[in-house]
């Protein structure tokens, strides 16, 4: 689960962890108050949406309006804010499409010496969590990675003991800290690394980590994301979900126990089982068809289930036919027909609907698909099932 | 001959008393698994399915001599229920549950690396040895004993496999799941040294899918070490980058974990590769034709 820069730097100033004075702004005047309350010197007008890629981002209908602007003035920070409240936001990550700002974020200006940068994730291969930190902030990492890897140091850490103080003192000194940064830089750090533990976070950014002219640390980016599997323990982080920053369809697919990722092309699938999905998008590909959407019905794949997922998949108007794949092991064949035929009745479908099922009481179920009299095309295998789904998307 | 279990195992059930650790041990005795008791705290004395129901893993295993077990605990309690039967001895466990948190995985594995026991798991369909024993929720009846080891990060496709596998005459030794999690108790390269001492297993199909590394480290090692043929297929060529695909483990991060990056390791060490989830028999069929 994703939050906003706002939001992450709320939770980082509450675990005494440098942030720059802000204020949020959902609104031209707001803003322009904002601006007045941070002490009215220079200040930061940043436009709060998940999508990475923001520095670079610009409005999609006034290319010249960049996402970060330095003001000057309340009457600066209302036009800042202006140009991109109710605007959409196009970076790297959104598309060309976008995506629609409501709110800024006015933050008090800092003079910055040097640029630093921390992140932290769970490294999979070593099952640890591991900080990273390079004295290249205020770059796109995975370019400090690419042509000076050696300029990355990590630092893994067990979730209980946290980050260690020759580990942070160690860090400190490839940072190039000095006087009182060092001691500032250690504690910044460890703090850091307990936030990541006790929210349960999947990735913390900070980039850059500004030191100031007056010897200050200060986060002025903060991205973070938390790991799905934890949020049933932390029921103050669910209530930072931002669903308009979501895709309605995928929200809607979680609700119903589904996992669906709409994607670009015309034939939609429908699944059981990630793996299974991903290759069954592979395939359609694989045979010159262009799939619309990854959907796993998981292990239950009961009617309801069934219904809702051809609701949401019918939802998307790009449609030109949709293939269901099932095996079906411990879920019966006889018992996905069923919900096949009850949801193709109830929902309506439009276009073409290529059924191949596999597993337990497959005869029995391929008998219900032909004797329900509906438009229903039934696959014998995979490599019949995609060629006569692409064929039918024409 | 297969790895990890066979008739002679004996399995708990841990979270018997719910409806999926009941409906399971059900199956799996079905199957012919030699499953022994279940555990769920506050229950002890209970039957379920005949079986005997424990307070905690340590009485079951003094009561019923158990070296194995499945975990159907909720997410929330999970892990503690993994370093519970670690902590009670027994040497396998397989942890069917999906949605526990990383953190407290990292915590758990962290303990078992120090340890006698594997893991097999979290978020995983569990181990078979046709015709031998079941730990887990695959259907049974699809599998046939023959010299194919399975090793896949998958559920259905698996199943999927292990049908056109059998359909062709090639039998399986031992399938394991590892799960679909990112953080796991056992890797491709684990099994596979595994299959490379087990006389019955004369090559290994590998099921993989975007995110982390271990089919690359799998390509490693097949590379350096492994003499038997193996096959394998990749699944999410046509996954977006950032977007979490069913798995928590089947993400693309920071441009890292690609279909592409695997499929091309895989080959780099001499692997046969699945052109399509329909080619996965047909692919080690041609792997060990070749040998």
């Amino acid at each position: 689960m994703k939050i906003h820069e706002y939001q992450a730097k709320q939770i980082l100033r509450e675990a005494g962890v440098g942030v720059p004075r802000g204020i949020v702004a959902d609104t031209p005047q707001a803003a322009a108050d904002a601006f007045g309350q941070l002490g009215g010197q220079l200040a930061v007008v940043k436009a709060q949406t998940h999508s990475g890629g923001r520095g670079k981002g610009t409005v999609k209908d006034n290319p010249r309006q960049h996402s970060v602007e330095v003001v000057g003035s309340p009457d600066e920070a209302r036009q800042a804010a202006g140009n991109l409240l109710g605007h959409a936001l196009v970076t790297v990550q959104t598309g060309p499409e976008g995506q629609l700002v409501r709110r800024v974020l006015v933050e008090q200006g800092c003079r910055i010496e040097r640029e630093l940068y921390l992140g932290i994730v769970v490294d999979r291969a070593a099952a640890m969590p591991v900080l990273m930190a390079s004295p290249q902030g205020g770059m796109d990492i995975e370019q400090v990675a690419a042509r000076t890897p050696e300029l990355i140091y990590r630092e893994p850490f067990h979730p209980d003991a946290g980050l260690r103080s020759y580990q942070a003192r160690k860090l400190a000194q490839k940072l190039g800290l000095s006087g009182g940064a060092t001691r500032a830089g250690e504690e910044f750090m460890r703090r850091l690394c307990r936030v990541f533990v006790n929210r349960d976070c999947s990735l913390v950014e900070i980039n850059p980590l500004v030191l100031t002219g007056e010897g200050a640390l200060l986060a002025l980016d903060a991205k973070m994301s938390f790991d799905p599997s934890s949020l049933f323990r932390h029921p103050e982080l669910r209530e930072l979900r931002d669903l308009a920053e979501e895709q309605p369809a995928e929200t809607r697919a979680a609700e119903a126990g589904l996992s669906y990722v709409k994607l670009d092309g015309s034939i939609g699938c429908l699944v059981n089982g990630a793996g299974l999905a991903m290759s069954t998008m592979d395939l359609i590909q694989l045979h010159g068809g262009a799939p619309a959407n990854f959907l796993d019905v998981g292990g239950g794949a009961n009617l309801d289930q069934v219904t809702e997922a051809f609701r949401i998949l019918l939802a998307d108007g790009g449609l030109r036919a949709v293939l269901v794949n099932i095996f079906g092991g411990i879920m019966r064949c006889t018992t996905i027909a069923e919900a096949i035929v009850a949801s193709y009745r109830s929902v309506g479908f439009q276009v073409p609907l290529v059924v191949r099922l596999e597993g337990t009481e497959v005869d029995e179920g391929r008998e219900i698909l032909a004797a329900s009299g509906l438009n229903i095309i039934t696959a014998e295998d995979l490599t019949d099932a995609a060629k006569r789904v692409v064929a039918a998307a024409g | 001959m297969s790895i990890l279990i066979d008739k002679n195992t004996r399995v708990l059930c841990q979270g018997i008393t719910g409806k999926a650790g009941r409906f399971h041990a059900r199956q799996c005795l079905d199957y012919g698994t030699q499953v022994v008791g279940g555990v769920t705290p506050g229950k002890g004395g209970e039957r379920i399915e005949g079986l005997p129901v424990f307070d905690t893993v340590e009485e079951a295993v003094r009561q019923t001599g158990a070296d194995a077990t499945m975990i159907f605990v909720p997410p929330p309690t999970a892990a503690d229920a993994i370093l519970e039967a670690a902590d009670a001895g027994i040497r396998l466990i397989v942890a069917i549950t999906e949605g526990i948190p990383v953190l407290d995985m990292v915590g758990a594995c962290d303990v078992l690396r120090r340890g006698k026991s594997r893991l097999i798991g979290p978020n995983c369909p569990g181990v078979i040895t046709p015709d031998a024993c079941k730990i887990g929720i695959m259907p049974g009846y699809i599998h046939r004993r023959g010299p194919v080891g399975v090793i896949s990060r998958s559920g259905t496709l698996t199943y999927e496999a292990v049908w056109q596998l059998s359909r062709l005459g090639l039998g399986q030794s031992t399938c394991v799941g590892l799960g679909g999690d990112p953080i796991v108790g056992t890797s491709f390269v684990d099994l596979l040294a595994m299959f490379q001492d087990d006389p019955q297993t004369e090559g290994v199909l590998l099921i993989g899918e975007i995110g982390g590394t271990a089919e690359e480290e799998a390509a490693a090692y097949v590379r350096g070490q492994f003499r038997k043929p193996v096959a394998a297929l990749v699944a999410g060529r046509t996954a977006p980058p950032g977007k979490r695909m069913g798995h928590a483990g089947a993400i693309i991060a920071g441009g890292r974990g690609t279909a592409a990056e695997k499929i091309a390791a895989l080959q780099s060490a001499g692997i046969q590769l699945a052109q399509s989830p329909a080619d996965m028999a047909a692919a080690m069929q041609r792997a060990l034709q070749r040998s």
